[in-house]
């Protein structure tokens, strides 16, 4: 008789494709860019401020992304309003007990904030001309409660998915409870390490660059602990990983995602001018597959 | 709300001839798999594989023979949603399609679901799957329509057997209790129940008579609800988001972002 680690490995597969997978991915650097465009804003200096709007171009296109892909994940897209209203009473719909519910309006919040922080990194840069949108961006106190309000849900987009994997019966998923630490981490790791890419494109030597990559070295590390903590959790479901899903999680999340691009940081002679760019795309491509081993690998025992 | 009703499922009397599967595809107008073109499994008789959008009963073929198959024995099984009192589809349905009924039933308002899918990785059970007609999740209703007629369900209704026998469940947990002792009384020790008392999530409204370890007949031994990792769950997110701020103002605040002449230079 076959012998199970877990009651979890009775229940079926959702069916969370690429769709999802690209949708933790672009939520994560959708809220990742907001928050750290918030703490750059309210922590750093007048001179980082095209760091800033650069966190707010990127956070409400990737939402924007993110909705429309998870829309068109459902099995009946035009009822996505059914997340928010309950479709017979219309009354609000809302169970805070359910991550996908909360995560509902979570989005919805997130991104109307998200959308104003946009338009006023647009006025600020001079590339809208609407009074109104003046007031979103500094010296206006409009635009720090935004911030400030922005980046809560901001913090909250970037994880909650992995609390919503916990709360179900898969294997992997619902057998630790650490994904919403890990997403939300590797959410900051990928944002980092796209805000760099941006900024060097743009050759950008404002103060919060270092910052920014003393940031992503620190939160790389942090991302490398609690994925360990993640396996050890899983106690003897972690047998799972033990597969091609395992590989990929140690050669292009562990070793490509996380120990070349901190070696790339602390040894800043191998590349040259070229080791920032080249770790920060490495650990864009290992919070990538992360996401893809994790909704995958769950979803083929 | 009416008395709860529900299914004791006998699996010693259950001869595998899948009228439950008929009767059900047929009250339910579910459609056949590759519109009729099926294929054998290669698995026992049982060409129907899994309970899904499309089968709402199942009858597991469960062969226990010795290599040389001169002794052994076969483990029957009619499976279907287990209506649980504490039901976790019904607990993370985001829309709310998900509901409980007069009868104590869980039903899915397939009016309602958007087909989100989070009610087939909650179930521990692996009941719900998305039937590719209508694109929302769908399982058994215990018939509902015929309930609020006041008729019994097409599945019990057709089983020649009573393995699958409905009522009101205080009448089948007594009847299946009785059961359990008349067959532990003719030597057949390993008889007892799945799901009739409150261990299981609370009592399952679809019970099942077993003479095997429930992860023979592909039960969860020990089935929770998803929301129990809720707490935790959100704690360590929270930590995660407190860890990954700190590190944000550490370095970000004035006197944090001096220049590193490492990262500063040309």
């Amino acid at each position: 008789m076959t012998t199970y680690p877990s009651s979890t490995f009775f229940s079926a597969p959702p069916d969370w494709g690429w769709l999802i997978v690209l949708y933790f991915f672009f939520g994560g650097l959708a809220g990742g860019c907001y928050f750290l465009a918030v703490l750059i804003a309210l922590f750093g200096r007048s001179e980082d401020r095209p760091l800033v709007r650069l966190g707010y171009y990127i956070a409400f296109p990737c939402i924007v992304i993110s909705g429309i892909l998870l829309t068109l994940d459902l099995g009946r897209p035009l009822r996505f309003w059914h997340m928010l209203i309950e479709s017979n009473t219309y009354q609000p719909m809302f169970k805070p007990w359910s991550p996908m519910s909360v995560g509902s309006w979570g989005l919805l919040f997130f991104g109307l904030f998200s959308l104003l922080s946009f338009l006023g990194a647009l006025a600020e840069d001079d590339r809208l001309r609407w009074p109104a949108a003046r007031r979103l961006h500094p010296p206006g106190m409009l635009s720090k409660v935004i911030g400030v309000f922005g980046g809560l849900f901001a913090f909250f987009v970037a994880g909650y998915t992995g609390v919503l994997l916990a709360i179900t019966n898969r294997p992997i998923w619902s057998d630790t409870p650490l994904l919403g630490m890990l997403f939300i981490v590797s959410a900051a790791s990928t944002s980092a390490a796209l805000m760099i890419l941006l900024a060097h494109r743009s050759r950008w030597t404002m103060p919060a660059i270092a910052a920014l990559h003393r940031t992503g070295a620190w939160v790389g590390i942090l991302e490398f602990l609690v994925l360990i903590a993640v396996m050890i959790s899983l106690g003897p479901v972690f047998r799972a990983w033990l597969s091609a899903w395992g590989l990929l999680l140690f050669f292009g999340v562990i070793l490509l995602g996380m120990w070349i691009p901190q070696a790339l940081y602390w040894r800043r002679e191998w590349l040259g001018d070229r080791n920032p760019i080249t770790a920060a795309a490495l650990v864009l491509v290992g919070g990538f597959i992360l996401r893809l081993v994790i909704v995958f690998s769950a979803q083929g025992i | 709300m009416a008395e709860p009703m529900g299914f004791y499922t006998d699996t010693t009397v259950c001869i595998g001839c899948k009228a439950c599967e008929v009767a059900c595809k047929e009250w339910n107008q579910l459609p056949s798999t590759n519109g009729g073109l099926n294929t054998l499994s290669g698995d026992s008789y049982d060409n129907t594989r899994q309970l899904d959008g499309i089968h709402w009963r199942h009858v597991k073929f469960i062969e226990q023979f010795t290599e040389d198959r001169k002794d052994g024995r076969w483990l029957l099984m009619s499976d279907v949603c287990k209506h649980c009192v504490q039901a976790p589809c019904l607990e993370v349905c985001p829309t709310g399609a998900i509901t409980r009924t007069e009868f104590d039933t869980v039903v899915i308002q397939s009016d309602t679901c958007n087909g989100c899918r989070d009610c087939i990785s909650a179930c521990p059970f692996g009941v719900i799957e998305v039937n590719p007609a209508s694109g929302t999740a769908q399982k058994c209703t215990l018939c509902y329509d015929r309930l609020q007629a006041g008729m019994e369900p097409a599945c019990s209704k057709a089983c020649p057997t009573q393995s699958i026998q409905f009522g009101k469940i205080s009448d089948l947990r007594n009847r299946a209790q009785k059961r359990v002792e008349q067959l532990q009384q003719a030597g057949e020790k390993r008889a007892y129940l799945y799901g009739a008392d409150e261990k299981v999530l609370g009592g399952l409204n679809s019970f099942y008579l077993l003479v095997d370890k429930p992860e023979v007949y592909g039960l969860p031994p020990d089935p929770k609800m998803p929301t129990r990792n809720l707490a935790a769950a959100s704690w360590f997110h929270l930590l995660g988001a407190v860890l990954v701020g700190l590190m944000g103002v550490i370095n970000f605040r004035n006197r944090g972002a001096r220049l590193d002449d490492r990262e500063e230079r040309p």
